[in-house]
């Protein structure tokens, strides 16, 4: 009675078809059986880790460590949309941090924090690969990622409005 | 500009289509390997073009498909497109604009080293490039220039992407391969290298997007076509992602050897708001500052000159630094970077940019004396050369280089504390 | 074996030459040179992650051209060494290599690493566990800075009393991420319940099963931390390292005779007594390495224990007073003579082979029937082709096979496990014979499923599949196990060796004579007997259970009857009441019994005289391995108001006028006269040792942990008859199980509610309540749920036990775990009801 296994029958094949078959394949399932199982709630519930570590033939303790080792996973509800702001150097250089702080206050929270109706939660994060087209974020949330660049405060404000209301 | 061999996307509209991409030269190269070639002939003319990896290193790429060990089976083929190095985005223009040719890249090294299976390790924020990639396997497959029987001969060749998850150090190859293998990304005791034991213990090549985009191109017009351009020891075209400071940040795709001057000043349009250029990182944020006076400006960017100048060209992600910059605030947000970054598998890179990113932090927000500066050149000092991967090694270059070739900028922040 | 190329190099200017392919560490070793190392550990292949062994290596100078090697102008060859410094742990050695550890350059980098692991390790050495056998300790005293350049505020301040479980503790601080009890975990005990989680210098050790740190090995991690940051809460705050006292022991608790090293210290709360503090792996690579199982380790406190017997008691007036040793021992001398050869003497495998000898001698002198307390039978096979000395499990590799048969070997013999599943790695061939999965199968080359009751069967019908080929003497047929059968039957004809063990899952003393015999047959005919890497082994229940058989005892089917025919019953070591209930009458209404035991059995309760015995940790014996290896144990906390349970039976036997020894080494010494195995041994052999690899517990505890090294006695194999067992073909009973009936069969558990593991409160949490386990669809079918209250019939008790369900157990079949309460000696057809 492996949940995961249930709603997902087609898309877990597809990944398991990807690797070997035998127990060191089966292994490399977790990152991906992780991503799906992040869809549900925004974060890998303990039910998942379980499901997880039985379709890879592995223990619960090394698909959290998984968890815990990826900026990526999360083993905790946190807003639905994460707003991934990049900070790093190259963007730095063309005011991304101005833009973040900017950004938070008017949102009325401090990096790191999530609006009060639990819909975004407003990071700093690193490189993106995005560097040319500063600033700029990407919003992560159950469904996969965005990128959103050449931002203004204006503009993301109205994308967050957007997603809050959505 | 020349002929673009690798951003084609920019001159041929909808090349990300696998129509327009057969009408433009599209996988000729690849039946051409697989019919009418043998696997040792296309290593061979891969090695003759003197292709170098493009991912940093800077390893001949022929040389390295050339060291698979032929005892031990099956063959693996990793693509390395988990472009994190701040200050890097070729390769995810070559996806986004020029997924096929990337993939034909793929296909002809798998062929060459005569693996089955190829894996395409994309960061986990590459996520609908992914999808794209998916998409774009799918169509070759079915005109049955992938799968099985390719080109109706008797070789079969799957590519299939995974998703990493937010970790830069699973840009190293063989923490990459740990992290297909649904382990923690750490990279791995070397000896042995991937190419003898690499994924699931078997020979593997692990290559970069763009080094395997060169590839079509190498089978197709030959390696002596490809070495009349470059340098004689770094020949080829190479992206050169420029950022930071500068006016017209983006990819060019410029000959090895053009100058800094010539891609800052020409390309780049110089520098915005009047500002002068102060230094240049030319490895993304694993650089050394390079002081940016004329000699600098005047050296050509390939794997030989760049070190003349106390630094590496690596990935050529080239982030330019201008005088309303503070390097004490600089190098805070490089060694922020990798100690965000750092896996924790060995000792000094694990508590050593802990304690540098402590100093830096103090140092950067006027907090601390000239004795913390000496202090952070030590910590720096400390663990050149013992760490188990280049993250710790290269995460003290921005430290070592800051302070050595820019000492005034140290004075002036800690010269408001008591020294 | 082909000999390797060996390999001549330089280690601080000394000239060593070892085999190709060894890494510098253990080269350096080998010269008495100690590189220190955090991460490395001698049983497990190198990481080079904490980068503490860094060393300068050079390397001869070889000409491209010519390729000789380059001369300098004095003739010696010209070393380049490296820029970097290397690591020694994952290095190996070459030809003319040049190893320097204690150059400026090479002391810089010691100094540098400690500095980095020092930054954010907190100051608790006065309260640290660790502290006086601390490796980190001793390695800042040698080569660290004295003083710290980071700043405290800055430090990382993280969980420090952590449980990973209740038997073991973390404190995350201290911790210095060297990944050794991680890659334990992963890759010898195979139970991956520890990982890190988060990365950087944010990186820390955690557990999510459930318990906490799930696993039978679990206190091996804290002999191989380097530092204070896994400890258990055993030990926890009990003594410094330097108080303490230590003894040679042999774990009592199962037929693998681990090694073990008993820490003691005399403290005033005992009324300055030696107390035990804790029990520590000691090591013998030919026996169980440097490692113990936690049961091991953890359930010594019976010995300790309250409740423990401590005067003789005799029944007067139909209660049990208190007596006096000489009046008690006249007494029962007495009542024995009067018996005049009816004299019925009832021993159990816990007993040492001193207590067995002495005891046998006793009721042979006065014309009595001994007999020996189990649920298992064959070791009198075992006795003719059972292992021999120069077998060595470690030495088990390709070409080898290794079949296991009716055995849950990580719950029944741990460390034989351990061993099998490294052969197994090694490339031996490993059949696993079971009615259900157990976590042997992970490493097993073939799987072959019986029904309970079949046992036997499956192992004639391997004989059947290769007599077709072979010319075996006639069998009766059996055919079983189809195609799973015929390939182990293959893989056991191509095999150089053949190591079988057979256990007691789900059989009683009828079927495991059978079984043993089906076994010994198999070798037989295979030839692969009376030589060395061949065996029958038994995973006895008892550790010395092997020793007995070798010293004469053999089970009686039926106690029952026993007890009613002699006049007089003499049991040691055993609680047959204890097991099964129903011997309560029979026992009470039994003539003059005598009960010689630690605790105040069921047994004791109703004998007419009650004699406290001593545990092995405070006498001197010998116990008998199952691989038939005798092994010396010392006493480690003196009690002289009690008596060993040889000296007891020694001066019964004088005042009956039968002559035995009443000292440990005399008794042995007849032993080794008149038992023909036991020929040619002495105290003094038992004592020898010789060097082992890898070089474990000596002033580097980094290098292989807080293991002892051996310097008591590695201990020596019986030896085997020149004559092999003839060929016996068992009479097989069938279980018939009627349509809708369960049936109940034992199987063991190594937690259990024994008198040695049941006064451990500390094990309290991984002690199951009794339990039985279903299939879920027999459990469907019933209409019970899990965890629901069930009773049932076992003989004329009724059992009750928690009902727990699982896909493993095979259909129509009820797991009944032994010693959990419920008497369940062998499968027994049983109804199940809700309570």
């Amino acid at each position: 009675m492996n949940a995961l296994l249930e709603k997902y029958p087609d898309e877990i094949k597809v990944i398991l078809a990807k690797y070997p078959t035998d127990r060191a394949g089966k292994r490399s399932a977790v990152m991906p059986l992780m991503y799906l199982a992040q869809r549900e709630d925004g974060h890998v519930t303990k039910d998942a880790f379980e499901q997880i570590a039985e379709i890879c033939e592995i223990t619960v303790t090394e698909v959290a460590s998984i968890i815990g080792f990826y900026s990526l996973y999360y083993d905790e509800p946190s807003g639905k949309y994460h707003v991934q702001v990049c900070t790093d150097l190259p963007c730095a250089l063309r005011g991304a941090e101005q833009f973040l702080e900017n950004l938070c206050e008017n949102l009325g929270i401090k990096v790191g924090e999530t609006t009060p109706d639990g819909k975004v939660k407003v990071e700093a994060v690193m490189c993106l690969a995005g560097c040319d087209k500063a600033p700029m974020f990407q919003v992560q949330s159950p469904e996969g990622l965005e990128y959103h660049e050449n931002q203004t405060v204006e503009s993301a404000l109205e994308l967050i409005n957007k997603l809050r209301q959505g | 500009m020349a002929e673009h061999i690798l951003l084609r996307h920019r001159a041929i509209p909808g090349l990300d289509q696998f129509d327009t991409y057969r009408q433009n030269e599209g996988f000729v190269a690849l039946r051409k390997a697989i019919t009418s070639m043998d696997p040792d002939d296309v290593t061979n003319e891969v090695k003759a073009s003197g292709l170098r990896g493009r991912g940093g290193a800077g390893f001949p790429t022929g040389m390295k498909w050339s060291f698979i060990d032929g005892h031990n089976w099956p063959h693996y083929v990793v693509a390395n497109a988990d472009e994190s190095e701040p200050g890097t985005f070729k390769d995810r223009e070559i996806m986004e604009g020029n997924p096929y040719q990337f993939l034909e890249g793929v296909a002809i090294c798998a062929y060459a080293v005569k693996a089955n299976d190829a894996y395409i390790y994309l960061r986990g924020e590459f996520w609908p490039i992914a999808l794209k990639l998916d998409e774009c396997i799918t169509e070759m497959e079915a005109a049955g220039f992938l799968g099985e029987k390719v080109f109706g001969s008797n070789i079969s060749i799957h590519l299939h992407t995974h998703l990493g998850a937010g970790a830069y150090i699973c840009g190293e190859e063989s923490a990459l391969l740990e992290s297909i293998e649904g382990k923690l990304g750490q990279p791995r005791l070397r000896p042995p290298f991937p190419p003898a034991v690499g994924v699931y213990s078997k020979p593997t090549i692990v290559n970069n997007v763009e080094t395997l985009t060169n590839v079509p191109f190498i089978i197709n017009r030959g390696a002596a076509w490809y070495k009349s351009m470059g340098t004689e020891k770094s020949p080829g075209p190479k992206i050169f992602s420029l950022s930071g400071c500068i006016n017209r940040p983006g990819n060019y795709e410029l000959p090895l050897g053009t100058t800094f001057r010539e891609l800052i000043m020409d390309h780049g349009r110089g520098i915005p708001g009047g500002h002068k250029i102060k230094a240049i990182m030319a490895a993304g944020a694993s650089s050394s500052l390079i002081v940016a006076n004329d000699e600098a400006l005047n050296t050509p960017m390939d794997y030989e000159s760049v070190p003349q100048l106390g630094a590496q060209l690596g990935s050529a992600s080239i982030i330019v630094v201008d005088d309303s910059v503070n390097i004490p605030w600089l190098i805070n947000k490089t060694v922020h970077f990798f100690k965000h970054e750092s896996c924790g598998k060995c000792t000094p890179c694990r508590e050593g940019t802990y304690w540098m990113m402590h100093l830096t932090e103090r140092i950067s927000h006027g907090e601390a004396t000239m004795r913390d500066v000496e202090l952070l050149h030590d910590v720096a000092s400390q663990m050149k050369g013992k760490c188990l991967c280049a993250l710790g090694e290269f995460s003290i270059e921005a430290v070592l280089s800051g302070i050595e070739r820019f000492p005034a900028d140290f004075e002036s922040v800690t010269a408001k504390s008591n020294a | 074996m082909p000999t390797k190329n060996m390999v001549s190099l330089t280690i601080e200017g000394i000239q060593v030459t070892v085999p190709d392919g060894t890494l510098i560490v253990n080269a350096a070793k080998q010269i008495g040179i100690d590189i220190p190392v955090f991460c490395y550990h001698p049983k497990m292949e190198p990481v080079g992650m904490c980068r503490q062994c860094l060393v300068e290596v050079g390397r001869p100078v070889m000409d491209r051209a010519t390729g000789q090697a380059v001369l300098e102008a004095d003739g010696s060859p010209k070393i380049q060494f490296g820029s970097k410094l290397e690591t020694a742990c994952s290095t190996p050695v070459t030809e003319g290599m040049v190893v320097i550890g204690t150059s400026a350059k090479a002391l810089a980098g010691r100094k540098d690493i400690l500095e980095f692991l020092l930054t954010s390790h907190p100051l608790d050495c006065p309260i640290c566990d660790k502290g006086g056998e601390c490796p980190l300790q001793n390695l800042t005293m040698r080569y660290g800075p004295g003083q710290s350049r980071f700043v405290y505020d800055e430090k990382m301040h993280l969980a420090k009393k952590l449980p990973l479980g209740e038997l073991i503790y973390l404190d995350r601080e201290r911790c210095i991420q060297c990944g050794r009890c991680v890659r334990f975990q992963d890759i010898i005990a195979d139970d991956p319940v520890i990982g890190f989680t988060n990365r950087g210098r944010s990186m820390q050790i955690f557990t999510c099963s459930e318990p906490g740190f799930d696993s039978y090995f679990s206190g091996n991690t804290t002999d191989i931390c380097p530092v204070g940051a896994l400890t258990t809460a055993d030990f926890r705050f009990e003594a410094r390292p330097w108080e303490m006292c230590t003894t040679a022991s042999i774990c009592a608790q199962c037929p693998v005779g681990c090694n073990l090293t008993i820490n003691l210290r005399r403290e005033a709360r005992a009324n300055g007594e030696l107390v035990i503090k804790r029990i520590m792996p000691r090591q013998n690579e030919s026996v169980n390495e440097i490692w113990i199982c936690d049961k091991g380790r953890f359930a010594y406190h019976y010995t300790q224990s309250k409740e423990r017997l401590t005067q003789p008691l005799v029944r007067r007036d139909g209660e049990l007073v208190s007596i006096g040793w000489d009046e008690v021992l006249s007494y029962v001398a007495e009542n024995f003579v009067h018996a005049d050869k009816n004299l019925f003497t009832l021993a159990s495998g816990r007993l040492s082979n001193e207590d067995l000898f002495n005891l046998s001698e006793l009721t042979a002198g006065l014309g009595g029937k001994s007999a020996l307390y189990t649920h298992m039978a064959g070791g009198d096979l075992v006795a003719q082709i059972g292992v021999g000395q120069g077998t060595n499990l470690a030495d088990l590799g390709k070409g080898s096979v290794i079949l296991v048969v009716a055995s849950d070997l990580e719950e029944e013999a741990p460390i034989w496990w351990l061993r099998v599943k490294q052969a197994a790695e090694r490339g031996a061939t490993l059949i696993v014979v079971n009615p259900r999965y157990t976590k042997l199968e992970r490493y097993a080359n073939h799987v072959v499923r019986y029904a309970y009751g079949s046992e036997a069967t499956t192992i004639l019908a391997m004989i059947n599949s290769m007599s077709a080929k072979q010319n075996f003497p006639k069998a009766p047929k059996f055919q079983q196990g189809g195609q799973a059968v015929k390939t182990a039957a293959e893989a056991i004809s191509a095999a150089e060796n053949l190591i079988i063990f057979y256990g007691s899952e789900g059989i009683g003393l009828e079927a495991s004579q059978a079984l043993a015999q089906a076994c010994a047959n198999l070798l037989v005919v295979t030839n692969h007997v009376h030589k060395v890497n061949n065996a029958l082994i038994a995973v006895w229940p008892r550790a010395n259970e092997q020793g007995a058989w070798e010293i004469g005892y053999r089970p009686l089917p039926n106690l029952k009857e026993a007890f009613q025919q002699y006049e007089a019953v003499y049991i040691a070591g055993a609680d047959p009441v204890g097991d099964d209930p129903s011997l309560v009458e029979v026992i009470r209404n039994a003539g003059f019994v005598v009960v010689q035991d630690l605790f105040l059995t069921e047994t004791a309760r109703l004998a007419d005289v009650v004699l406290p015995a001593q545990p092995f940790t405070e006498r001197e014996g010998t116990f008998t391995t199952g691989e038939r290896r005798v092994q010396r144990f010392y006493p480690g906390v003196v009690h002289p108001e009690y008596k060993p349970d040889y000296a007891i039976i020694a001066a019964i036997s004088k005042l009956a006028g039968v002559n035995t020894e009443a000292t440990p080494l005399r008794i042995f010494n007849q032993l080794a006269t008149k038992v023909s195995a036991f020929k040619g041994l002495s105290y003094r052999l038992l004592a020898q040792v010789s060097e082992q690899w890898p070089i474990i517990g000596r002033s580097d505890l980094y290098y292989g942990g807080t293991s002892y090294a051996n310097a008591q006695g590695l201990g020596v194999h019986l030896s085997l008859p020149t004559q092999i067992p003839s060929l016996a073909w068992p009479q097989i009973t069938e279980v018939n199980l009627p349509e809708s009936m369960l049936l109940a069969v034992p199987v063991t558990v190594l937690y259990d509610r024994g008198n040695t593991v049941t006064p451990d409160e500390l094990l309290h949490g991984r002690i199951p309540s009794p339990y039985i386990e279903l299939n879920p669809k027999d459990a469907q079918r019933l209409g019970f749920d899990a965890g629901s209250r069930l009773q049932f019939t076992m003989g004329d008790i009724l059992a009750k036990a928690i009902l727990q369900i699982s896909e493993q157990v095979p259909s129509g079949v009820a797991l009944v775990p032994r010693s959990l309460g419920i008497p369940i000696n062998s499968p027994t057809i049983i109804e199940l009801t809700v309570v």
